[in-house]
């Protein structure tokens, strides 16, 4: 999104100005770095050394010890399997949600752009307004219509309610996309007889590749973060990795086991990190346009 | 003066100009059942439903009776959440301010043509990655009073410093303030940033020749010009604001005592753990409004009035 050139005053050579120009990107870097800095290292120290020692100071002995300990037998709750159980939970929430909020936000935004459909302006508008609400407004009465439907606390249950609210995002992503493309080649598509379908698959979704890496981006990182569905509507079964998280840190009796804590938090926050370091610019293009899911 | 052009890039959520579309059939219409059934029952049924039973006196299980605006009449008299509505307002006020100006701020020094750009882009934008459950853990270990900031400063000699604000009442949304920004600036900077590298390079240029200071600069010509992100950004730093809940939940658990609740926190725990479904749907319903007071201007402004009718 920003492949022009910075606009800014052309740099003269090392004056103060510029010094203290660094001094400040830099005194902000390490606001931005201390606690990922203090979560890494105290998730490789034994807890005296916690204890006893400087939050900030490498640890004398790294040791993994506190990550096994997180992985496979911390408590979450009455169970001590780890944060492994909301791991794989994740996953298993992940790859559906994902598939379908994209598949079903891809045919959305295609059927906006290209055909006429009665009724679509109002669709679009509402479900434009919806993306602003608080989840909360939504809860009670869809816990109760999923109690009804006898599917409440369950996978497809947590699935079906990502793809509710990917549903806006992911619509507004394709329609957006899908309105770049000239209309002249939809038209050629239709002279050679596509029909709805074929030219969605064969024409519109060969193209759309850039927008599918980055609404793949938005998706995983979004429904890896989510805590508030998973909490509640996944049931005990399938808690994923937040809420997972949160149950290791704040239902531990007696001393709490911080390097274990902190092990669990960096697992759970290795895949949208993973996500975003690998994928650099292209996350910025995700969440700037996502960015009215807020 | 030149021309000054500021792409609307950074706000995605702009939706191009409307143009004809010239397909037709049923199978487009088919296409998009699944979505209308969902707009139709989640977004407005339940919406609707919800506002409904804040109107009765459901308890345990949803009744359909009609008790007027008793529930909110509760609500107001509620000390959790005159509290929490009260926090909302602090964390607001300096959560939106805090990223607004250090977002701009990063913006600005980032586009001095600096070394090293992508890598200070990298830093000040990882946290957006991290869910708030990860942040909110995260910042709780560093300011814990016992073993984190305030013991790492005690060590360095400092032995009467103090900084309990976590577990301070009067100071423990300011907690969730820092770490809120710690995870929201880098955000305002990607949306500003976009916006300052559509500023026509000319404009710096001319303004120099005049003798125009670079804080002048930025402070009286730039800023105007990026306004549209400035209002983007604000918007959805404020939405945030109003559904802020899993910072609290990981970070404070909206202690001590009742010091960091939020209206969301209020609701989930009203519906979900203290079977008080009317009085839950009441605080929810007043969040719906508080949203509506954000967006409607904004959505008007610009889809509305700037585009015409769509």
């Amino acid at each position: 999104m920003s492949a022009s050139l910075p606009s800014g005053p052309r740099p003269r050579r090392l004056t103060p100005g510029r010094i203290g120009l660094y001094a400040f990107l830099l005194t902000a870097a390490v606001f931005f770095l201390l606690p990922l800095w203090i979560m890494l290292i105290t998730s490789l120290k034994p807890m005296e050394e916690i204890r006893l020692g400087n939050i900030l100071a490498l640890p004398m002995a790294p040791t993994l010890e506190a990550w096994g300990k997180a992985w496979s037998s911390a408590c979450t709750g009455l169970d001590c399997n780890g944060i492994s159980v909301g791991f794989w939970n994740s996953v298993r929430i992940l790859v559906p949600s994902v598939i379908l909020s994209i598949a079903l936000g891809a045919v959305n935004g295609y059927a906006l752009s290209f055909w006429r459909v009665k009724g679509a302006n109002v669709l679009f508008g509402v479900l434009l307004v919806g993306a602003f609400i608080p989840y909360q407004v939504f809860l009670y009465p869809l816990v109760r219509i999923f109690s009804q439907m006898g599917i409440y606390n369950s996978l497809t249950c947590i699935v079906l309610v990502h793809v509710i609210f990917g549903l806006p995002t992911m619509t507004l992503l394709f329609r957006n996309y899908y309105a770049g493309i000239p209309i002249e080649l939809f038209k050629a598509a239709r002279i050679d007889g596509g029909g709805f379908w074929t030219i969605f698959l064969r024409v519109m979704l060969p193209m759309s590749v850039p927008m599918l890496v980055v609404a793949t981006i938005l998706q995983v990182t979004g429904i890896w973060n989510d805590f508030i569905f998973g909490l509640t509507f996944a049931g005990r079964e399938n808690l994923p990795m937040t809420v997972q998280l949160n149950n290791i840190v704040h239902s531990t009796q007696g001393e709490r086991a911080y390097n274990v804590d902190m092990a669990a938090t960096m697992l759970a926050a290795l895949v949208p990190l993973a996500v975003y370091f690998v994928s650099g610019r292209w996350f910025v293009r995700g969440i700037a346009a996502g960015a009215v899911k807020g | 003066m030149a021309t000054v052009t500021v792409r609307a890039a950074a706000t995605g959520a702009a939706a191009p100009a409307a143009r004809p579309r010239i397909g037709r059939g049923l199978p487009a219409a088919l296409a998009l059942v699944p979505t209308a059934l969902i707009v139709l029952v989640v977004y407005v049924g339940c919406m609707l439903w919800t506002v409904r039973l804040s109107f009765t006196s459901s308890t345990l299980l949803p009744k359909f009776d009609f008790v007027g605006l008793a529930q909110y009449e509760r609500l107001i008299l509620n000390d959790r959440f005159v509290v929490s509505a009260q926090n909302t307002v602090i964390f607001g006020v300096l959560f939106i301010a805090g990223c607004l100006v250090l977002g701009f701020l990063l913006a600005v020094f980032i586009d001095q043509r600096v070394k090293g750009e992508g890598a200070f882009r990298t830093v000040f934008l990882f946290p957006y990655s991290m869910s708030f459950v990860v942040t909110g853990v995260a910042w709780q270990w560093f300011l814990n009073p016992g073993l984190g900031l305030e013991k790492l400063v005690r060590d360095m000699g400092f032995s009467d410093f103090t900084f309990d604000w976590l577990v301070n009442q009067e100071m423990a949304i300011y907690t969730l303030v820092i770490a809120g920004i710690w995870h929201g600036a880098g955000l305002t900077m990607a949306i500003l940033l976009a916006g300052l590298r559509g500023v026509d390079e000319d404009l710096w240029k001319a303004a120099r020749v005049d003798g125009v200071p670079p804080w002048r600069y930025y402070l009286s010509i730039v800023l105007p010009l990026l306004r549209p992100m400035v209002v983007t950004a604000t918007v959805l730093l404020a939405i945030s604001v109003v559904k802020l809940y899993d910072l609290v939940v990981a970070m404070t658990g909206g202690g001590p005592g009742i010091a960091t609740e939020v209206p969301a926190k209020f609701v989930m725990d009203h519906l979900f753990e203290r079977n008080n479904i009317a009085l839950g749907t009441a605080a929810a319903t007043l969040m719906l409004v508080t949203v509506v007071i954000i967006i409607a201007p904004w959505i008007y402004a610009r889809y509305v009035r700037s585009k015409g009718r769509r």
